[in-house]
């Protein structure tokens, strides 16, 4: 096969697939942005550094501008834009709105999607750098305010709007585990 | 960044055939390093390999208490997973002690161990390197150096490996696992990384053109009881400045078996062999948990501004064994 | 035609009401637009190249190759680009800074200093285009080392007087029980707001114009019109979001070779700066050396303050970062002088950041006064208490409010300052041992010119125009609170619409000066609109709009010392075997005037002493001295807190209404960072028992300062 420096590719974002010829050099997050007028998802530093560009990749968490758009094909790409239903925000939106767990707004897209991941992640059991105990017969650790902060670093704020926002993020952990309950019961 | 082809791998002989002998051509995993690199200009592929995808996604047992990680298993996965957490608490301590929730999803297992230093000459191609462009100098000898090593370093390159879990592996002598045009092949992770000399370009013992497939953790009931501690710049997203990998066995107030590895002190993660010798059949004390730093650290040669990771190291590893001695003592 | 109502008689009372902010849905679902977010037909894309040698000039840019490279559409540099008019003094009393103006000769003075800009169809394109040319120098030595012994320093002015002097410094240190005399350094800190600075440009019939991220549209367009030698009435600036700016997003070299490229090309020209370039091309805070020496009597009572405070800057632009203002305000002494100086290097101009001189300024300031309360044997706050000065100390003028006593007292109580044993060292808890500091805060509050236009509209709504800008600070919803009163109807039936020069003049976001200036301006609007509207008239279609502009209220104000004030607590933890350094709970408490919106004005506090928390333990850019740019200059290699490195931190305040502004403001962007370094330095003195005065307080710091054997 001869070398091509562009490829058409489908890529299934929020639920809709788009397919579009790229650069290979196209990163996930400048198809998002400069091809597909998907412009929640932020680039902060474009090298990892600071958790703006964070998506949902196959529902995990991904920085999406070191994530070529090339390789993001037959993966579910969940962006800022995909996560409400209809008008109804998600539970973290609404706790970011309410509890003012942004200033600028820059990072907060990106602050979303990854406390939508710490939530989920939380739930199924995975320990962080804070967890005094990693072994799983100790259990999973309780969400804690230090929990919550380790987990969200990899979200960069100049602002400072981190008190807020583990404020947030607790509250909307909360509510999804009621409704959780709720929902079992 | 230039223009590349870009080809995704079938199976494994698949990937390595792809890339075949071309210098110009890199395997790309999680991406979380490699596509940073070709942002920065460090990096020029013409050809990048997608090795993602490739059925080497698996945690299995390996031998009589082992395991063996697959090579695109990702950092998140390697943590998460039940029996690494419960063999080798320290690994799944390291692996979470590293970058960020995002990119530990993306970065893989054999990415993780290739990673580049983040040393700031190294990553900037405005800056002579001698690791990115042979011969051009290192100038962190007489420049910024507060974060270089501290052992094992040469006047060539003072860089430091950045990798955490790399130093937990190193600790429970893990094998790494490729496959090269000649076929399979094995590399004790001890012998994985090249000494610097002055040849700081050349890193690993890896053929040209090999896929790491994966790493095998061979049995260790030490690791059981075992420990990650980093100290970095901030408290979280920050590469170390010190770190220490140990396990310990305590048996009647004596040290029946150790293991200690060091990060964020030399090119490589730093098996404390040394320390460790010192210390097996020795009390279980702070005083020789010091004694035993310090014959490990006696090789260090700190430039003016990075001494204070001597002491850092030293106090880490009496205060990590201490904690783990503790523990064997309750 | 509609009927006209405004409200009963008494005031909505939304200022002061806790609202989340009108602009929040669209933040928290990603359909609020950023400047490099705004669709253009056609657009086409720049990439700047920038300079790899430190200081000499360039001989020459290979374009040949490039041009002929994938969608490359042109490239701009000294030999070809329009030229500027660079010989006016701005809106903001200085003159452009030359990085900005770019392309107009072949110096270079310092590294990553703009030398081209490639511009082709798609930012792959360009970037690898721009990464390709070849630009080759006549390499001169350089000279970037900073520090306070050099002899080519000298008083500048910038801002503020160079000198302020009074009594005999030498004759009051001498006379005096105890005396503090130590240097404190601070080092080159970065704005690192999260969105990087971005402006497409477009002439479309005959009017240019651009979309940018900025911190003031009337600033950013008045700066293109004088550099372009354009009709004011030909250029428009847009800017409705703004991710960030603390004091860097002004006129830059992405919109000026945005409007060069869209100029010559006549198509739309989008230039984004990479994270990398930002750390060279849009200023930052420049190093201080400061040396304090403080003298005071038995008893506490300064009889001498002398602080000397030295940045540096570039050599194409002078740039003060006035850290020895802050006595001026703060403390008065028998003997009083402060001095600001500045050096010349090889280096990018430093410019302003999140308060600029109160900062640095304040961390020397209140360091000092905690080493002398300790010498003392005082309470670092009585001290301080003991040191409230009556009248400005250097003005002379009475103080408009000065209620940082207040601020300590009721800090104090909440924090449990009452139960702290001042002796350093004596705390642990595990491996930290702990300590708590205080500090205190102040920053100016001021107010620029600006206009405004309110419109009732026929359906009973109305609609407020200021070219003001919310770059986080949540102006577009204290105004519309402001608004609301102002008109007496509930905040739904306001719509604030910002970020436009064709709204009309307006000042800037900063100086802590924004909110305060466009609140007048819309409350003088609002108010006379409001008595225009006839009870029961009538509104025509195009509705009635009424026009203020407060040049002239402005210039009315008595003299007087005009600030907000704060106290500041923070606990810290230090491992002093391991270097690290933990905050584990901050309080501040505030006179900052009448507070707008409570929700967002903590926000903004909190963030401010956020940014105090990483600036004590974090934040360094490193200059290499071989090549004079950054040591790792991008967020990875530059530090600002995480998450993980923020606690609690609470912020409060007392009132404090500001007897001569129509609604009370003072301004609160700034002064939660003032102080806030001191408290944690402090701490970790209280914690340790040993003095950092050279932030950040990195762990190599702390253990070499130590030197620990366990």
């Amino acid at each position: 096969m001869a070398p091509s420096t562009s490829s058409t590719v489908t890529l299934d974002i929020n639920g809709e697939k788009h397919t579009l010829s790229v650069d290979h050099r196209t990163t996930l997050l400048d198809a998002l942005r400069e091809r597909l007028d998907l412009t929640g998802t932020k680039k902060g530093c474009d090298q990892g550094q600071c958790g703006a560009c964070t998506v949902l990749v196959d529902g995990r968490r991904t920085v999406s501008c070191l994530q070529l758009a090339v390789a993001s094909q037959e993966r579910e790409i969940t962006t800022v834009e995909g996560v409400a239903e209809g008008e109804r925000l998600h539970p973290v939106q609404q706790a970011f709105l309410d509890l003012d767990g942004f200033q600028c707004g820059y990072c907060t897209p990106g602050q979303i999607c990854s406390a939508i991941a710490v939530i989920e992640e939380h739930a199924a059991g995975w320990p962080s750098a804070v967890t005094e105990d990693v072994r799983p017969e100790a259990g999973p650790p309780p969400l804690t305010p230090e929990e919550i902060r380790e987990r969200m670093s990899g979200n960069l704020c100049r602002c400072g709007a981190y008190v807020q926002i583990v404020q947030a993020v607790a509250r909307a952990a909360a509510e999804t585990r009621t409704g959780t309950e709720g929902a079992a019961a | 960044m230039r223009e590349f082809d870009y080809r995704r791998a079938d199976d494994v002989s698949g990937a390595v055939a792809l890339l075949g002998a071309d210098p110009d051509a890199r395997y790309l995993g999680g991406g979380t390093n490699l596509v940073d690199l070709m942002k920065t200009g460090v990096e020029r592929p013409a050809r990048l390999v997608d090795v993602r995808t490739l059925p080497l996604d698996r945690i299995e047992p390996a031998g009589d208490g082992g395991l063996r990680v697959g090579a695109t298993v990702t950092n998140s996965d390697l943590a998460a997973h039940p029996g690494i957490r419960h063999r080798y608490p320290a690994l799944t301590q390291a692996v979470l002690a590293g970058a960020s929730g995002q990119l530990r999803n993306m970065a893989t297992v054999g990415g993780n161990l290739l990673q580049r230093t983040r040393c700031g000459y190294f990553t900037d191609v405005t800056k002579p390197c001698n690791k990115r462009a042979p011969g051009s100098g290192c100038p962190a000898v007489q420049g910024e150096h507060h974060n270089h090593a501290v052992l094992g370093a040469s006047e060539h390159c003072v860089a430091v490996h950045p990798s955490d879990m790399g130093v937990a592996l190193t600790a429970f002598d893990a094998v790494v696992s490729y496959e090269s045009a000649d076929g399979p092949g094995e590399l004790p992770l001890a012998d994985f990384y090249l000494p610097v000399g002055d040849t700081p370009h050349r890193e690993t013992a890896l053929p040209p053109g090999a896929l790491i497939t994966g790493v095998t953790l061979p049995p260790a009931p030490v690791a059981a009881r075992s420990r990650y501690r980093k100290v970095r710049e901030r408290a979280s997203y920050a590469f170390a400045i010190g770190s220490v990998a140990a396990a310990l066995d305590v048996s009647g107030g004596v040290v029946r078996d150790v293991r200690l590895a060091f990060g964020a002190v030399a090119s490589r993660p730093w098996r404390a062999g040394i320390a460790e010798r010192v210390l097996t059949g020795a009390p279980a004390t702070a005083e020789y948990f010091a004694a035993a730093a310090d014959a490990e650290l006696a090789a260090a040669r700190p430039l003016p501004d990075n001494g204070y990771k001597v002491t850092l190291m030293r106090n880490l590893v009496v205060a990590v064994l201490s904690e783990l001695a503790e523990e064997a003592a309750r | 035609m509609t009927t006209a109502t405004t409200g009963a008689a008494t005031p909505t009372g939304a200022v002061g009401t806790a609202h989340t902010r009108v602009e929040g849905r669209d933040k928290v679902t990603g359909a609020a637009r950023y400047a490099g977010e705004i669709p253009f037909a056609g657009l086409a894309h720049g990439w700047l190249v920038l300079s790899t040698v430190a200081r000499g000039r360039v001989l020459s840019v290979g374009t040949g190759p490039v041009l002929g490279m994938p969608g490359v559409l042109t490239v701009l540099h000294h030999g070809n680009a329009p030229r500027l008019t660079t010989d006016y003094v701005g809106m903001l009393g200085v003159p452009p800074d030359p990085t900005a103006a770019v392309f107009q000769n072949d110096r270079v003075p310092h590294a990553g200093w703009p030398v081209a800009l490639v511009v082709a169809e798609t930012p792959e394109q360009a970037r690898e285009a721009a990464e390709a040319l070849v630009v080759t120098y006549e390499q001169e030595p350089h000279d970037i080392a900073f520090s306070g012994t050099r002899p080519d320093t000298y008083p500048a002015d910038g801002h503020m007087p160079a000198l302020t002097e009074k009594g005999d410094v030498e004759a009051e240190l001498a006379a005096s029980a105890h005396v503090v005399d130590e240097e404190y350094t601070t080092p080159e800190e970065h704005h690192g707001m999260m969105e990087p600075h971005a402006a497409s440009a477009r002439w479309d019939g005959g009017r240019l114009e651009v979309v940018d991220s900025n911190q003031g549209t009337t600033w950013v367009a008045d700066e293109i019109v004088r550099m372009f030698s354009l009709d004011a009435s030909a250029v428009r600036v847009r800017s409705e979001h703004v991710g960030g700016g603390f004091g860097s997003k002004g006129l830059r070299a992405h919109q000026v070779s945005a409007v060069m490229a869209a100029t010559v090309l006549q198509r739309p020209v989008r230039v984004v700066l990479t994270r990398r370039q930002m750390f060279s091309l849009t200023g930052y805070r420049s190093p201080t050396t400061q040396r304090i020496r403080l003298g005071a009597d038995p008893g506490g009572r300064l009889r001498a303050l002398d602080h000397r405070s030295l940045n540096q800057t570039s050599t194409v632009w002078e740039f003060v970062e006035p850290g020895a203002g802050v006595a001026r305000i703060m403390y008065d002494a028998d003997a009083h002088r402060t001095e600001n100086r500045v050096v010349r290097l090889d280096v990018p101009s430093p410019t302003w950041m999140r308060a600029p001189g109160e900062a640095p300024g304040s961390f020397a300031v209140e360091a000092a006064l905690d080493e002398l309360a300790e010498k003392c044997g005082i309470d670092p706050i009585e001290l301080r208490l003991r040191n409230e000065p009556e009248r400005g100390p250097v003005s002379g003028l009475p103080f408009a409010g000065r209620n940082l006593a207040a601020c300590f007292r009721e800090g104090a109580r909440r924090f449990g300052w009452a139960d702290r044993d001042p002796r350093p060292g004596v705390r642990r808890e595990g491996r930290w041992l702990l300590g708590t500091g205080t500090a205190a805060a102040s920053f100016p509050a001021g107010a620029l010119p600006s206009t405004a236009a309110v419109t009732a509209e026929p359906d009973g709504t109305f609609t407020v125009r200021i070219a003001a800008a919310d770059i986080g600070t949540g102006a577009r919803t204290a105004l519309t609170l402001v608004a609301a009163d102002a008109l007496r109807v509930p905040t739904e039936r306001v719509r604030v619409r910002i970020g436009d020069s064709d709204f009309g003049p307006a000042g800037i976001a900063g100086g802590s000066m924004g909110t305060r200036s466009w609140a007048w301006a819309v409350t003088a609007a609002a108010g006379e609109l409001r008595e225009r509207l006839v009870p029961g008239g009538t509104v025509p279609p195009e509705g009635i709009t009424v026009r203020s502009d407060t040049t002239a209220a402005l210039g009315a104000l008595t003299q007087r010392e005009r600030h907000s004030y704060g106290a500041q607590f923070a606990e810290a933890a230090v491992d002093v075997t391991t270097g690290e350094v933990r905050v584990r709970r901050m309080l501040g408490i505030f006179a900052a005037g009448r507070i707008v919106n409570p929700l967002t004005a903590r926000s903004q506090l909190v963030g401010g002493m956020t940014w105090g928390i990483s600036m004590a333990l974090h934040e360094e850019a490193v200059r290499d001295g071989a090549s004079g740019g950054l040591y790792g200059g991008d967020l990875a290699g530059y530090h600002v807190a995480s998450h993980a490195d923020v606690p609690a931190i609470e912020a409060d305040w007392v009132d404090d209404p500001d007897p001569d502004d129509p609604v009370g403001i003072k301004g609160i962007g700034e002064v939660g960072i003032v102080g806030a370094a001191a408290a944690v330095a402090n701490a970790v003195w209280h914690a340790t028992g040993v003095r950092h005065r050279s932030l950040p307080i990195r762990p190599d710091r702390v253990l070499r300062a130590g030197e620990p054997r366990v």
